[in-house]
């Protein structure tokens, strides 16, 4: 596919904006660029087909199965689009005075109740963009919590080695020390190894119920209470809420604060890596810490974005959460673990689950077995996957399972594209064990064969530049 | 309304299957006092129909003002229909973050477009894929400048107070301090810079045009803070480098900034898009996806995520940024509008800003009693004296005009390509009117 | 595998020679071949400190991450800074491509012998 730039034409452009209908206002020379950025000259039919092509060279939720573990990649559901796109809500400034800005307001105020009640919380903020940027606004609650207390020796958080590197990272960002404890084999928590951990210098413990390996923990209660017993904090990383949401409460599992990622949870697209939105939950001892806006609310609270959050995201998911209802939410959970289990039943026999045993909403393949006999590695299958029109699961996470691929089928998916899912996998399994050469040559018929990072990594090309000599090498390949 | 394909009686076969008799067992390592037994307190599910209902009557609860003159951080420009609908595509819009580069390489040649259409207007040699927004990819900018020695950020007294408090939250969290620069005739003051400037400054942030719309001398506090041996940090308004010099041009290190204008809705705050690009020597310090071009199997052209070793997920505690999702569907759409204005377009958006704001920035201060606070150069954000501030904005809301921002000493207007002279003459009338009283 | 027997090396899988006062520092064969295609590497300048067992810089895969930690503690007298264009380099002769030499001080980390480092390499598998 051409490059955008590769389009541009001279002199070709759209009309959009017309005549200024006042007198031009000029600025010293000093202020003005010496050169005005090359940016494409094109036509809108030019524009609108390029990125026609474009879409037609990326695998949506809408496109067909996309079992990527973690994700949670639910069906989007249309009206939700439709709700965002409302001029009611998509032209409010956010400083227009309140009196302007009620339904806004109501829509966060109505999420933020719903999700309380899910959550078992007490307060809600929407500031929050994305998942982990929800992580660093729950661990800082815990920080301020302790500082306000006058605690600071305490300067550690304590992770599993299961966790997503964002735990690790946010604690990190938090000015605290991580420390990992190991796993069970179940990829439960060591309990020993937490009680070995916690101390007076304990801030807190971040974690996934139900885990990364999609177990739920139970111990989850004991976890909890030996925790607040050292004097530390529970954050609860709600990336795996979904199996769980209308069944079970963080609240009652004895999390202090959490994050949700209304991106995964609460069915608001993914768009390509973004825009998320992580709402951040907490206990009502915690309340007086939430972040704020300093030029919406006025200063002297943490703010860790501007402005109260992707608001238009909030409004996909309090569309989402109305259509489901209460009855919908925890219906949503069930069949989410439900469809995990069948299709780990339907795998089971050709690469085997990591765990073998009821599972939430998602499991893991351990294919290190696999991969001694035939060769072939959890990236071959998940390249062969391709050829079927399947997005791959997640790949080598959690880091405790080697040739790991982690499967999430999510509620929306139906039996039919589990049974045919599961034949994907048992065809894959069979062709391994004859002709891996076809498996590590995957895939075969995608938009292009297996990209070479280790040339991409050691000599970047991260931008188009305008050089005629590169270009006619470019130029030909179309 | 439910979204969950399967029959009851495809369920229960499936859970059969699994050798269960009812979903129960599917959660028995939960235990079973922590199990909810009452519904949950959020009302009953609706149709298609009656959510639609409910949510649009909450959108009319909000005004839609017929003319914006507010700014700060949030910018009403006109949007073109393409630039709408092409994020609305449903392949884009509902794809993961593009790991597996044969299944996205559409997402991916969007954002190396998009990288390179940032850079284009910032002069730097390299941008990553996107932040939550202008904020946060300040703060994030301050947190790539720090090594072991230089751990002090200097952020100007004239940026965004949204931007300042959340680099001041960062800075919190990794126990580093901020300082800021003190203000002088609304400007960054080169004095106070040059005095601030110690050993163990890593960064200094400003923004351009600032928060009182002024342009800042940027070149000169560049040379101060390079002097000073710290990384020089811009947050540029995309729409405004249309014309004015690149943070190339004036030295700087990172180039950051809020890419709403470049055709996000207003939307009460998000989403945004944060841009980050910086030059070749701090590529390794952007946190964030990149995409970089390599070749595949066929030796044809192709785009991945590059440069992971920088990311959370491969070198977690010890990564500077934890950021995963970002805001890729923005960066979509920025690309999408940069690509139908065109380096003209571009231009004569910034150039239409800026007549509109100094014809409504003319009129206003012909009133008594209105008088333009700061002294210089001006984009199309501004600060005037109001008298009767309250009644003059309560005035114009009624008239379906939402006026500036109340700040200190005054009112922050602000005036973009959409608004017509014949609103912008209602609006001053309306002030007229109301001091006149 | 080759472990040349005239070196000594650490548990972290680095390598030195130590020559009179002066300690040249690299990966081994088994570093390299368990990170895979070296994409990058950040490295110290010259007069940093090196402190023994602690990190001077780390190397960087397409899929990992990897601190370099000093067998020695001293000055960094001397920086292999060809690695930054060529990383490559330590995959293709990790006995040959140093990273630095370290003007040595004080105390040293329990380095191995090469049949001792052969044995590690063999239970980590």
């Amino acid at each position: 596919m051409k490059l955008i730039f590769e389009k541009s034409v001279p002199g070709r452009h759209c009309d959009l904006l017309g005549k200024c209908d006042v007198a031009a206002a000029e600025l010293p020379q000093k202020y003005l660029r010496a050169t005005p950025p090359e940016l494409p000259e094109l036509s809108e039919v030019d524009v609108s087909r390029h990125y026609t092509e474009l879409n037609q060279h990326v695998h949506g939720v809408n496109c067909g199965f996309y079992p990527l573990g973690s994700c949670t990649m639910k069906y989007n559901p249309r009206v939700d689009e439709e709700m965002a796109a409302l001029p009611g809500f998509t032209a409010v400034h956010p400083l227009a005075p309140e009196a302007h800005t009620r339904g806004c307001r109501a829509v966060l105020d109505t999420a933020a109740q719903y999700l309380c009640e899910i959550s078992g919380m007490d307060a809600m903020t929407f500031q929050p963009a994305a998942g982990a940027h929800g992580e660093f606004t729950g661990v800082l609650l815990i920080k301020q919590y302790h500082d306000a207390r006058g605690d600071t020796a305490r300067r550690k958080i304590i992770v599993p080695d299961s966790a997503h590197g964002t735990n690790p990272a946010t604690a990190a960002m938090c000015g605290f020390e991580v420390v990992n404890i190991p796993s069970a084999p179940d990829g439960c928590v060591d309990l020993d190894a937490l009680k070995a951990a916690l101390g007076e210098d304990t801030a807190g413990l971040m974690l996934t119920n139900p885990n990364t390996v999609g177990i739920f923990d139970e111990n989850i209660l004991e976890i909890t209470k030996l925790v607040h017993e050292a004097g530390g904090l529970c954050y609860y990383d709600g990336a795996n809420l979904n199996a769980v949401m209308g069944v079970v409460r963080p609240g009652d599992m004895g999390f202090d604060c959490i994050h949700m990622n209304l991106h995964k949870t609460f069915a608001t697209p993914h768009g390509g890596g973004g825009p998320g939105a992580g709402a951040v939950g907490c206990k009502e001892f915690l309340k007086p810490y939430l972040p704020a806006s300093a030029l919406m609310d006025g200063a002297g609270k943490k703010q860790v974005r501007a402005f109260a959050g992707n608001f238009l995201v909030v409004v996909r998911a309090l569309t989402y959460l109305m259509t489901l209802g209460c009855e919908g939410v925890p219906e949503a959970a069930k069949n989410a673990v439900l469809n995990a289990n069948y299709l780990m039943q339907r795998v089971k026999g050709t690469f085997e689950p990591a765990f073998d045993r009821i599972c939430m909403h998602e499991f893991v393949l351990d294919l290190s077995e696999y991969k001694k006999e035939t060769g072939v590695s959890a990236l071959d299958v998940a390249k062969s996957l391709i050829d079927y029109g399947m997005h791959p699961p997640t790949m080598y996470f959690p880091l405790i399972v080697h040739e790991a691929l982690m499967l999430e089928p999510t509620e929306t998916e139906s039996k039919q594209t589990l049974d045919w899912a599961a034949d994907v996998f048992r065809k894959l399994y069979a062709l391994g064990k004859t002709d891996s050469e076809t498996m590590h040559a995957a895939p075969h018929h995608a938009q292009i064969g297996r990209p070479d990072e280790v040339k991409a990594a050691r000599n970047p090309i991260v931008r188009w530049y305008n050089d005629s000599e590169t270009e006619t090498v470019r130029g030909a390949g179309n | 309304m439910s979204y969950v394909p399967s029959t009851p009686a495809e369920r229960q076969e499936m859970l059969s299957a699994v050798g269960l008799k009812d979903w129960r067992e599917l959660y028995r390592d939960v235990p079973p006092q922590m199990l909810l037994t009452k519904p949950l307190n959020i009302p009953h599910a609706m149709s298609e129909l009656e959510a639609s209902r409910a949510m649009q009557a909450l959108a009319a609860q909000n005004t839609q003002f017929s003319l914006i003159l507010r700014g700060a951080g949030a910018y009403d420009h006109y949007i073109p229909s393409i630039v709408k609908s092409v994020p609305a595509k449903e392949e884009f819009l509902t794809a993961y973050t593009p790991y597996q580069a044969e299944m996205s390489q559409g997402v991916l040649q969007s954002i190396f477009e998009y990288q390179t259409m940032i850079c284009e207007l910032t002069g730097m040699d390299v941008s990553n894929a996107s932040v939550y927004d202008g904020a946060t990819a300040a703060a994030e900018a301050a947190a790539a400048c720090r090594d072991r020695k230089r751990r002090v950020t200097l952020i100007s007294g004239a940026v965004n107070p949204d931007t300042i408090e959340t680099v001041r939250t960062y800075c919190y969290g990794t126990n580093d301090e901020l300082r800021v620069i003190p203000v002088k005739d609304g400007k960054t003051d080169p004095d106070a810079l040059n005095e601030l400037l110690t050993e163990d400054v890593s960064a200094v942030i400003v923004q351009q045009p600032n928060f009182f719309g002024l342009l800042e001398d940027a070149e000169a506090l560049g040379e101060i803070a390079h002097a000073g041996g710290a990384q020089y940090v811009m947050s540029c308004n995309p729409i405004a480098l249309g014309i004015l010099k690149t943070p190339r041009e004036c030295g700087a290190d990172l180039a950051v900034g809020e890419g709403q204008p470049l055709g996000l809705p207003l939307g009460f705050g998000g989403p945004y898009l944060g841009y980050m690009a910086a030059t070749k020597a701090m590529m390794r310090k952007l946190p964030g996806r990149i995409v970089g071009e390599t070749t595949d199997s066929n030796g044809q052209r192709a785009y991945v995520l590059s440069l992971q070793a920088r990311e959370q997920h491969i070198r977690r505690e010890k990564a500077s940024s934890n950021i995963c999702s970002n805001e890729a569907l923005c960066a979509l759409t920025a690309a999408v509008y940069l690509s139908v204005m065109g380096p003209n377009g571009l231009a004569e958006a910034a150039r239409q800003c800026m007549a509109k704001a100094h014809y409504l920035c003319e009129q206003l201060t012909k009133l008594p009693g209105v008088e333009r606070v700061h002294s210089g150069d001006y984009f199309h954000e501004f600060v005037t004296t109001l008298p009767k501030r309250e009644q003059v904005l309560a005035a114009l809301e009624a008239e379906g005009i939402l006026g500036g921002l109340p700040v200190e000493g005054g009112v922050l207007w602000c005036a973009t390509e959409k608004a017509e002279k014949a609103a912008l003459d209602r609006a001053v009338e309306i002030v007229k009117e109301v001091l006149a009283k | 595998m080759a472990t040349p027997n005239e070196l000594k090396y650490t548990s972290t899988h680095e390598w030195a020679k130590i020559e009179g006062n002066t300690a040249t520092i690299g990966i081994s064969d088994h570093a390299q071949q368990a990170l895979g295609d070296l994409v990058f590497i950040n490295l110290p300048q010259e007069g940093d400190e090196a402190v023994a067992g602690e990190a001077f810089g780390d190397l960087e895969s397409v899929k990992a991450v990897s601190d370099l930690i000093s067998p020695v503690s001293g000055t960094i007298c001397a920086v292999n800074e060809a690695l930054l264009d060529a990383p490559e380099m330590l995959n293709e002769d990790p006995y040959g491509a140093w990273i630095i030499k370290v003007e040595m001080s004080g105390e040293t980390e329990e380095l191995l012998d090469a049949a001792a480092y052969d044995a590690l390499c063999e239970q980590e598998g």
